[in-house]
């Protein structure tokens, strides 16, 4: 699961689609998961890290973030299913 | 640098909500460092705001409409070429592409330079010969039919679905979603921009454009590709982004290429969700929207002088990314003088 090569992501979770021309505003917690999307990690690296530095247990983690990527996908951020 | 004095005559000064090219066209100009520019505008109206831009124009002249006959106009040129020895002329409307194209042997015996497509590249693009450009060229569009009266309506049924487009030959773009309102803008568009009338087909998708630039050898010069992300209700573009979008230049090359589109264009196209690309109008010249892709690094109106005056030039390779522009509406203030002078001798 990547994030499209062209994607821009600013410090402040600006992102912007420079095919589209589309361009979003995500909040700190989102663009922390999009940068690492971004570093090309993992789902279970990302979960890792989203885990073990927030107070939030991994089932519910891990619901909001399957909601998060699915979002990405619905907006056309992410690159085909690995 | 030494510039290169020239003397160009722009028409299109009418910035209003339905903007014409001719001032970002002069704006483009004006940033070029290889002119020393003496900038001519033509106005057919009194009251299009450009004339009352003194750091836009240096002088203006009014002009006749073209349908009153290119005689008149040509004469008029002719009074405003022995004033000004105007080196290159940009026309800005689609409505007098037709008259200035059939001149431009005149103009040229009179000094003036264009860099016009020619009629033919002009008439098979016409939206009414769509579907013919699309076939003979491999590309997208949707399905047209030009509509000369009433009657002819009613036989439309069976090759479209609704909503369908109703558009002017020039300009204009209406909705319709059932026959009685196909005839209310049939006569509204009729009324206003002459027959045919065209029905095209609505594609369903993102409206995204390019302003492009051929040198008339098959060679695309410049392309920028821009989404419109402000609408009016007229249908133009009152914000926009350049995009990164290698599909939609591919197709602008494929055009020009096999086109040898010569002149300024701007594409119209929309972007299905399947990420197909129809080719919804093709516009022969440069859209009022161009000083985006001047910003972003293509100064498309100084490439198009430089040809029209036989230059070699150069086809751009880069354009910024996600540049933006957002239009804005300004009271220009006006010396009660200026129309009077303009209204009675025609000239400011």
């Amino acid at each position: 699961m990547k994030l499209k090569k062209n994607i821009a992501v600013s410090d402040s979770g600006f992102i912007f689609d420079p095919n589209s021309g589309d361009s979003f505003s995500m909040n700190p917690v989102g663009t922390e998961i999009v940068n690492l999307l971004k570093q090309e990690k993992d789902s279970d690296k990302i979960h890792d890290a989203m885990t073990k530095k927030y107070d939030v247990p991994p089932d519910e983690f891990n619901k909001y973030y399957l909601d998060f990527i699915q979002t990405l996908k619905q907006f056309n951020l992410m690159e085909n299913d690995d | 640098m030494n510039k290169l004095k020239v003397t160009i005559a722009v028409t299109g000064l009418n910035n209003t909500d339905n903007p014409g090219p001719g001032v970002p066209v002069i704006r483009s100009l004006r940033e070029s460092e290889a002119f020393d520019l003496r900038i001519i505008g033509l106005a057919y109206e009194t009251l299009e705001p450009g004339i009352y831009m003194h750091n836009i124009v240096d002088k203006v002249y009014q002009v006749p409409y073209p349908s009153e006959g290119s005689g008149d106009l040509i004469k008029r040129l002719k009074y405003i070429q022995e004033r000004e020895k105007i080196d290159v002329l940009i026309p800005n409307f689609d409505a007098e592409l037709y008259t200035f194209m059939k001149s431009s042997a005149r103009l040229h015996e009179m000094g003036i330079k264009t860099f016009l497509p020619t009629i033919t590249q002009l008439e098979e693009r016409h939206k009414s010969e769509l579907p013919a450009f699309g076939k003979k060229y491999g590309v997208n569009v949707p399905k047209s039919k030009p509509v000369l009266k009433h009657s002819d309506i009613g036989k439309i049924r069976d090759d479209f679905e609704f909503p369908v487009m109703v558009k002017g030959k020039f300009y204009d773009a209406y909705y319709a979603f059932n026959e009685e309102q196909i005839h209310m803008h049939f006569n509204k568009i009729s009324a206003k921009w002459g027959l045919p009338v065209i029905i095209q087909e609505f594609i369903k998708g993102t409206e995204v454009n390019v302003v492009a630039l051929g040198d008339g050898k098959g060679n695309t010069i410049g392309a920028v590709p821009m989404r419109k992300q402000y609408i009016t209700d007229k249908g133009k573009a009152w914000g926009g982004i350049t995009l990164d979008n290698k599909e939609m230049l591919d197709l602008t090359h494929k055009i020009i290429g096999s086109t040898n589109w010569r002149g300024g264009m701007e594409l119209e196209l929309i972007k299905t969700s399947k990420n197909e690309l129809y080719v919804i109008e093709i516009n022969p010249r440069i859209p009022a929207w161009v000083y985006l892709a001047v910003s972003a690094g293509q100064n498309i109106p100084e490439a198009l002088v430089k040809l029209a005056l036989g230059e070699e030039v150069k086809p751009f390779d880069k354009y910024q990314i996600g540049r933006m522009f957002v239009r804005y509406s300004y009271d220009l203030m006006v010396d009660l003088k200026d129309f009077e002078k303009l209204s009675t001798t025609g000239e400011l």
